[in-house]
């Protein structure tokens, strides 16, 4: 699993996420974005590729594979 | 720190707690492994969850396109932490350096930054707000069970309130087919962040999608059934809307309560803290090991007066706690202030509105471009002869020039002309805010004056 966030802050609804990974990113309305939160592995290439041609780089995705156990309460 | 190799050792074997485990923690704890902290780091969080990211919970979820449990924050870097989740910090003692958790086990910092955030304010009446059916949305678990209960197609939804989380929460439920009705105390939506003018647009976007919104209204009293599911909500002119779910959406309360007694600048207003991040004592000192970030802080902001400033905004919570990381570990002349300029955003009705300053300061707005009646437009808020802030209605591509006038103290009205003004934006127009002294759900900014720990905020509990 991919993780996703987009910083609507910068966002100015260029759409080109749209365009690259529509299974991901669609805009609702004329220019805000709508976008999955979370994609599958397979489409990871796609969205870093979205990532890439956002005119604002606004696009967050994972830089790191975190563990499964990393968020336990490991003391 | 005195070039001793006292900052080097605390970046070689420090600890450092960060309390508060969602998006200011987690960009707090990036940065500082970023900046090379290498001693032992651990993440307090009263949440079982692992970070996740607040706002599709009011959106892209409510309209069941994603799921509230797959909203967890992408990961910019390793952060190598211990992760104690699911356990409130309960206390501070600032002497010894310690916090306290709600499972009695004490945490020892070096350097502790505070990111506990805001909660939903619940309804007020406690046997109504336990009926079944009431509902509040601040938390990935709030989002996970109104989505539930919005799926299986209730009757009728009532939103209290009609702040920016409110109108959402309206937006997406029209958006699903969903019979809504809409109560606010104050004139109109987002009156209090916007103003009456923008506000009297954000009705008619309600009222044009099927939105039956009632303003100047008060929610008097939620009315269960015999099994304890809501059925029914009174209003303050007498009428009863019928209900099956009812979403209390009256703003936030912030999470400092643990921090009562502990001798930190703590209150309902937030912890005051200087523009780089250290919290105040109670008695105006700024401490050199605790700061604060994130919708829990109040700092001095150059820009408006040097007041303090709250800020429940994504974007500020993401910048402070980078600052907030870095000034933890950097020399007193490597420190960097934050003072960004507040940015909000928000979609409802199909429209995007963005924001950029603080429009709830301002007494005058000039729709600068485009038009009201159009739902798209861009309106400039002016303040003491200066521009203060500045929304957009589906024209975000014009915010960053706005920005520069705030960043600049540009005069007010702008002198310039401006690309597509229509006949609406020929003169400024009173801003109509409402009078602080009427209750109204409030703007997400507050400016909380001078004193880093108002004696009458700091020791009065939240209720």
């Amino acid at each position: 699993m991919v993780r996703i966030a987009v910083d609507l802050n910068r966002c100015q609804g260029y759409a080109q996420c749209a365009f690259l990974a529509p299974e991901i990113f669609t805009m609702h309305g004329e220019e805000a974005l709508l976008y999955a939160p979370e994609a599958d592995e397979a489409h990871r290439a796609k969205l870093a590729q979205a990532a890439a041609a956002c005119p604002v780089q606004a696009i967050l995705v994972d830089a790191v594979d975190v563990p499964a156990g990393a968020v336990s309460d490991a003391r | 720190m005195l070039g001793d190799g006292s900052l080097e050792r605390l970046k070689r074997e420090g600890r450092i707690v960060v309390v508060g485990a969602s998006l200011a923690g987690l960009r707090a704890a990036e940065t500082l492994r970023a900046e090379g902290f290498a001693g032992s780091l651990t993440l307090i969080g009263d949440e079982p969850h692992e970070p996740y990211d607040r706002p599709p919970l009011s959106k892209q979820v409510l309209l069941g396109r994603a799921a509230a449990d797959r909203t967890a924050l992408p990961r910019l870097r390793s952060v190598d932490a211990t992760w104690r989740l699911g356990v409130p910090a309960t206390g501070l003692d600032m002497a010894a350096g310690r916090v306290r958790l709600a499972d009695d086990d004490e945490v020892p910092y070096d350097r502790l930054l505070i990111a506990t955030g805001v909660r939903a304010r619940a309804w007020p009446r406690e046997a109504e707000a336990e009926l079944d059916g009431v509902f509040v949305l601040r938390t990935r678990d709030d989002s996970a069970a109104l989505a539930r209960r919005l799926e299986e197609g209730p009757k009728r939804v009532l939103v209290i309130g009609a702040g920016f989380t409110g109108s959402e929460i309206a937006s997406a439920c029209r958006e699903r087919g969903l019979a809504v009705t809409v109560a606010e105390r104050g004139a109109a939506p987002l009156v209090g962040a916007l103003g009456g003018v923008v506000g009297a647009v954000a009705a008619e976007m309600q009222r044009e999608h099927g939105v039956d919104l009632r303003c100047g209204v008060m929610v008097t009293a939620l009315e269960g059934d015999a099994s304890g599911r809501v059925r029914a909500a009174h209003l303050s002119d007498g009428s009863t809307v019928e209900t099956d779910v009812v979403i209390v959406s009256l703003g936030a309360i912030r999470n400092t309560e643990w921090l009562a007694g502990s001798g930190l600048g703590a209150g309902p207003r937030g912890i005051a803290c200087d523009a780089g991040c250290r919290a105040f004592d109670i008695r105006g000192i700024v401490t050199d090991d605790i700061y604060a970030a994130g919708d829990v802080a109040r700092s001095p902001h150059p820009l408006f007066g040097y007041q303090f400033l709250s800020l429940e905004h994504w974007g500020n919570a993401a910048s402070q706690a980078r600052i907030a990381a870095h000034n933890m570990i950097s020399e007193s002349t490597d420190r960097i202030p934050h003072m960004e300029v507040p940015a909000f955003w928000s979609s409802q009705f199909g429209v995007n509105i963005k924001s950029v300053g603080v429009p709830s300061l301002g007494t005058e707005v000039l729709i600068s471009q485009g038009a009201l009646r159009d739902h798209r437009f861009i309106g400039v808020y002016g303040y003491q002869g200066r521009v203060i802030g500045a929304v957009a209605f589906d024209q975000a591509r014009w915010l960053p020039f706005y920005q520069e006038l705030i960043e600049t103290t540009a005069a007010f009205p702008p002198p310039f002309p401006t690309v597509d003004r229509c006949s609406d934006g020929q003169r400024p127009l009173d801003a109509d805010f409402p009078d602080p002294s009427v209750p109204t759900h409030g703007p997400t900014v507050t400016l909380g004056g001078y004193s880093p720990a108002d004696r009458r905020m700091t020791f009065t509990p939240a209720h």
